[in-house]
């Protein structure tokens, strides 16, 4: 057994820094290079995408990536672990094996995990029983049965860390929880148990550090931000684990940003809900056991981790269509702007009305004033310039799409010194909304295969 | 003492549907108790009156010197839903740190 392993958070969701992977492999030592790929719309968007084209629906822009990095990752023998694969894993797999090929890698083998997409397969669940109502309102699927574009059960780490155990060098996967990525490492490398509670937490907490990248090492730090020096070249976390369930949370010598309690704690409490009961398809971690503690420059020892026994059921993430909505906005300047822009909004909310329109909501908000804390907004100084947007959403495509032609003629017929309207009327965009729900996990099986030429 | 919360405290925010998450963590381990008692679910949820329409829950995380709220119905529907700018509730964290308190601990700044 190898007596640490490193681990390193290559993308904190689809968007991030198109280096930070690059700088993880090549600026000092790593075993694992994880890359999360998958928001929850993320899988709607790659749904549509595959409908178009069956051999897409994964994440494209792991491909050119891995074309960079690959020859090293082969020579140092770094494995690389991602969600990536979307909703077609099968397919991200071929691409990745294609350029492979193209390096004159031969041997490759990626595992890819999949039997997460239901899509399928929901109506035939509901035959059996199993209801998929919303977790959180307990309202019946049967709604928003027809307008369902995604349905992904979230896997854990255990069937990550049987491809690994097959000998796969990249692991793809659709629709798997961000932390078990992470975990699955240091299951297949210290050879823990699937029940061994407090380790499977603490390789979670690990996770849950490293899910969101640069927010681990000093990205949208708020204690002090001005002390995080050089965050243009901001080092990704990596997590030092060793096999008695303690890591260190830690980045590359020369890299920018910081690694202190304080950056790691900020993240800790990023979107949790109840600490004792931070639930996983592979345990339950107790936040509250959490102990940090500073063990050098840019590095803090995590330990103490405890855990309990994983719940029974699965996630499953669905989404659907929910309607349409569009944003305008104008720029006002000095003098009075945010009474120049509160007029522009009541004049053009009497011509929607007017037009007979209807929605579901209109939003009014002014940027630079008011849209970030709302009520909260210190109104006590003249703002020098103001920004009025307004949202609209609705079921009706053409109201949506008419709302959009009726901000630009407030330049020449509302308030004076209104300005940046450039890039033309707002197009509806489609919503979708969110579905979670609880599957039993003997329910389904998550499939775990090699793939290789 | 009155006091703003932005010089005992760090906050990060987040979502999780129409729900958002403020993390609020004391600057210095003396700071925590001061929360603890001063900063209540009820306290947090008049504070945000217009901004959040749902319950606020609070939990505590003493090993971390922090508390974590829930705040439900916060976002306008969450997601590709919400009309709001700031849909995801990045920064509700520092519209809580906006909050003033009265307090006569003997603390150090």
């Amino acid at each position: 057994m190898k007596p640490l392993i490193r681990i390193a958070s290559g993308q904190g969701f689809w968007g991030d820094l198109l280096t930070a992977p690059l700088q993880q492999v090549k600026q000092g030592p790593v075993d694992y290079l994880v890359l999360d790929y998958l928001a929850e719309v993320t899988m709607s968007i790659l749904q549509k995408q595959k409908r178009k084209d069956p051999r897409l629906g994964y994440a494209k822009d792991l491909i050119p990536l891995l074309e960079e990095i690959l020859p090293e990752c082969v020579e140092r023998n770094i494995k690389v672990i991602t969600n990536g694969g979307g909703v077609n894993p099968e397919s991200c797999s071929e691409a990745i094996l294609a350029v492979a090929q193209k390096l004159g890698i031969s041997d490759l083998k990626v595992g890819v995990v999949s039997g997460d997409d239901i899509l399928d397969r929901v109506d035939q669940f509901r035959q059996q029983g199993f209801e998929l109502k919303n977790m959180e309102t307990a309202e019946p699927l049967a709604g928003i049965r027809n307008k369902l574009e995604s349905a992904n059960v979230y896997f854990g780490a255990s069937p990550i860390a049987a491809a690994l155990r097959l000998g796969a060098h990249i692991v793809v996967t659709g629709r798997t929880t961000d932390t078990g990525l992470t975990l699955a490492p240091m299951m297949y490398e210290f050879g823990w148990s699937e029940q061994d509670w407090n380790r499977l937490a603490a390789g979670t907490v690990a996770g849950h550090i490293l899910e969101c990248g640069g927010q681990a090492s000093g990205g949208n730090f708020s204690a002090d931000w001005r002390s995080v020096p050089d965050l243009a070249h901001i080092g990704f976390p990596i997590a030092e684990a060793y096999p008695t369930g303690e890591f260190i949370i830690t980045k590359h010598a020369g890299t920018g940003g910081m690694v202190s309690v304080q950056t790691i704690t900020e993240q800790l409490v990023y979107e949790i809900g109840d600490p004792r009961k931070y639930i996983t398809p592979d345990c339950v971690a107790d936040f509250t056991s959490i102990k940090l503690e500073q063990s050098g420059k840019d590095r803090v020892k995590v330990s103490g981790v405890k855990g309990t026994p994983a719940t029974d059921t699965y996630k499953v993430s669905m989404a659907y269509f929910d309607g349409y909505t569009a944003f305008g906005t104008l720029t006002y300047s000095w003098p009075d702007a945010l009474e120049k822009a509160k007029r522009a909004d009541e004049i053009l909310r009497a011509r929607l009305s007017d037009l007979g329109l209807h929605f579901e909501e209109i939003r009014t908000e002014f940027l630079g004033y008011n849209s970030c804390h709302g009520p909260l907004a210190d109104s006590s100084h003249e703002t020098n310039e103001v920004v009025l947007r307004v949202g609209v959403r609705g079921t009706d495509f053409d109201a949506v799409e008419r709302f959009g032609k009726e901000l630009a003629p407030l330049i020449l017929t509302g308030p004076p010194a209104a300005t940046g309207f450039a890039g033309g009327r707002p197009k509806p965009k489609e919503v979708i909304s969110y579905w979670p729900a609880l599957i039993p996990k003997a329910a389904l099986s998550p499939r775990v295969s090699i793939n290789q030429r | 003492m009155n006091i703003q919360l932005r010089k005992l405290c760090h906050a990060r925010s987040g979502d999780k549907g129409d729900t958002a998450n403020i993390g609020l963590i004391a600057l210095k381990p003396e700071y925590y108790p001061i929360i603890q008692r001063e900063i209540t679910a009820a306290r947090v949820q008049k504070h945000f009156e217009g901004v959040v329409f749902g319950a606020v829950e609070r939990f505590e995380l003493p090993n971390l010197g922090a508390l974590n709220f829930l705040l439900h119905e916060a976002l306008g529907g969450g997601g590709t839903k919400s009309l709001k700018n700031d849909a995801q509730g990045k920064t509700l964290s520092a519209a809580l740190l906006r909050m003033e308190i009265d307090i006569n601990d003997n603390i150090t700044l």
